[in-house]
């Protein structure tokens, strides 16, 4: 009888757990799923329905003209096929040079690389403020060590303004948060057992080849958190971009100075209306066209964290 | 022949065929921390003790001395207060954030119905809260006035009740408190927290299930279970979370925006790196000092 009644304790306590937990998972999964949800209610939204006290998430006049300022405004496709290309460009080339350095510190150990380690770490350490300005002049006169001036007759090359500071950066695995990827990719091979290599090794593989051909199709999972870790963040850095790209559009920019320009716009134009509250509520339209390419892709790849965490090398 | 076949074997034994490798591996990295860190780093420490002139011919620089950093810290109107608004910030926010983020991974790892998805509605903020984003988030109006509407935030009805449940199921009284803290800046902790999820996930699945067999046997409660196994086998993660935690806090703080703007909208390259590296500094020490406070309690398996 004591037994039971302990038993009911037990199934009573994890009952309410089970509620509690279904609580909180809800709530907060409404907590960051509410501003898109406002966000998508908003750019659906008449400019009369802003004011009305009845419409809160779904609209009364249901339109599409957001998307289209908006869209007119970030000059939206352009602005998606740079941003694209860009960070895919970025993404691939750090992916590859952070896999190869990454092996390296794990497995191909040679004199000092303890050492050189030990300055990854402080590439993630450092805040990217601290190097911004010499590597801005750096980029404005950009001479490799006197090497091009000898080239081109005295002039050195202005960098800025161009895609040339994200490959060269990315292609020599230091662009944005690329210290983190390395360190993924090291702890990740680190706990690949050393008896494959050894065993790729007696049949006859180069290190070359047992790289590219044991250790990447093992490391899926690993690679899969880097690009896509590195495609966000190249995507949503303003950072780096507002600093290297003063003209080019791409994503960050233009979304930094989307409440700019539609200002200039709703002063030069036929409507001297400038609304704060519509201003902003096509703001939220640009930035819901802005992440709109990444929850696809999230869709696509999330799978892959939500399967297969502990195999992402990130503890390793 | 047997001494030169011998030699020619030697100079390319498995070791050092990697060594040599793996030098190769390392260098396209090497350039780059050597060009687009190192030598920026080092002349980022020289701009800020010198007053650059930047006119047609190029920069003409000239040592002052600590003059930049005494301007930063005594003249200038904003670096006090930013400074010491976003350090403590991070000091606040910090704690939290890892406290969350281990109380939601362990949440996220139970069997629950639904648990891909909510897997995947968790991990949603890595991608939507970070860089310009979040800082257009922040100012966007349509949000203040709906808010308005809603009669004032979402939670703020809810939280008491919520802290009631929660101390009546047996959860620690500070525990909640802190919880309270953390509901009613809800939207901030959840949006940074999700790499911090990541990593705490991974590592409580690869603690052996044993453990938890082991001490169900003997009669251990989940919560017991969670301090006595969960909790010391994640502690070296807790170190590494809040690293990144503090790291991950330079990319949207007014500190990068002061320091950018003293840069390249006044044009006082000196001033702006005395700040950066004032600025950079102060994180060392933080980050120095949590460390050596948190790697004594980690518990290591070796």
């Amino acid at each position: 009888m004591i037994l039971a009644r302990l038993l009911s304790l037990e199934s009573w306590k994890r009952g309410l757990w089970t509620i509690i937990r279904l609580v909180l998972i809800i709530g907060l999964s409404f907590v960051i799923l509410y501003p898109i949800i406002q966000k998508i209610s908003t750019a659906i939204k008449d400019k009369a329905d802003l004011y009305s006290p009845i419409v809160v998430f779904i609209p009364e006049h249901f339109t599409l003209d957001n998307f289209k300022q908006a869209i007119s405004i970030m000059d939206y496709w352009e602005t998606l096929l740079n941003t694209f290309v860009l960070s895919s460009m970025t993404t691939i080339m750090t992916a590859a040079s952070c896999a190869f350095a990454g092996y390296a510190f794990a497995r191909l150990k040679f004199k000092g690389s303890n050492l050189l380690f030990g300055g990854v770490i402080l590439t993630i350490l450092v805040p990217p403020t601290t190097i911004l300005i010499p590597i801005y002049m750096n980029l404005k006169d950009f001479t490799l060590l006197g090497l091009i001036p000898l080239l081109t007759g005295g002039k050195s090359l202005n960098l800025l303004d161009s895609y040339w500071p994200f490959i060269l950066t990315s292609l020599t695995a230091n662009s944005l948060k690329a210290g983190l990827y390395i360190f993924i990719f090291r702890q990740f091979f680190r706990g690949i057992p050393k008896e494959v290599e050894e065993a790729a090794y007696i049949d006859g593989a180069g290190i070359g080849s047992t790289f590219l051909r044991i250790m990447l199709p093992n490391a899926i999972p690993s690679i899969v958190t880097v690009l896509l870790f590195s495609f966000v963040w190249q995507w949503n850095d303003s950072f780096f971009t507002t600093t290297y790209l003063t003209s080019s559009k791409v994503m960050s920019t233009q979304l930094s100075s989307l409440p700019y320009n539609l200002q200039i716009l709703l002063e030069g134009g036929a409507t001297t209306n400038k609304d704060p509250f519509f201003m902003s509520m096509v703001q939220d339209t640009g930035i819901l066209l802005a992440i709109l390419p990444l929850v696809i892709l999230y869709l696509f790849v999330q799978r892959y964290f939500v399967e297969s965490i502990e195999r992402t090398g990130i503890v390793g | 022949m047997r001494t030169i076949t011998k030699r020619v074997f030697r100079s390319r034994t498995y070791n050092e065929q990697k060594a040599l490798w793996g030098f190769l591996y390392v260098l396209p990295w090497l350039l780059g921390f050597l060009f687009f860190f190192l030598i920026p780093l080092l002349s980022s420490l020289q701009y800020s003790f010198s007053s650059i002139k930047a006119n047609a011919n190029g920069m003409t620089m000239k040592y002052i001395g600590f003059a930049n950093y005494v301007e930063a810290l005594t003249v200038n109107t904003s670096f006090n207060r930013t400074l010491t608004e976003s350090v403590v910030n991070m000091v606040v926010n910090v704690p939290l954030i890892v406290i969350f983020s281990l109380f939601l991974a362990v949440l996220l790892n139970q069997k629950f119905v639904g648990r891909a998805l909510a897997r995947s509605i968790f991990f949603l903020p890595v991608i939507l809260a970070s860089g310009v984003i979040a800082t257009l988030e922040a100012s966007s109006l349509v949000q203040a006035i709906n808010e308005q509407n809603a009669n004032g935030g979402v939670f703020s009805s809810g939280t008491l009740e919520l802290a009631n449940i929660m101390v009546r199921s047996g959860v620690n009284q500070d525990i909640v408190l802190y919880l309270m803290d953390a509901v009613e800046r809800i939207y901030q902790i959840v949006s940074q927290s999700g790499v911090q999820i990541l990593i705490f996930l991974a590592g409580i699945q690869t603690i052996s299930p044993q453990l938890y067999e082991a001490s169900k046997i003997e009669g251990a409660t989940g919560y017991e279970a969670f301090w006595k196994i969960t909790f010391p086998m994640v502690s070296p993660l807790i170190l590494v979370n809040v690293i990144y935690t503090i790291i991950d806090s330079f990319s949207r703080n007014n500190m990068t925006t002061l320091i950018k703007e003293t840069g390249f909208t006044t044009f006082n390259f000196g001033l702006s790196s005395a700040m950066a590296w004032i600025y950079f500094l102060v994180i060392m020490i933080i980050l120095l000092v949590s460390t050596y406070f948190i790697s004594k309690r980690v518990f290591y398996q070796e």
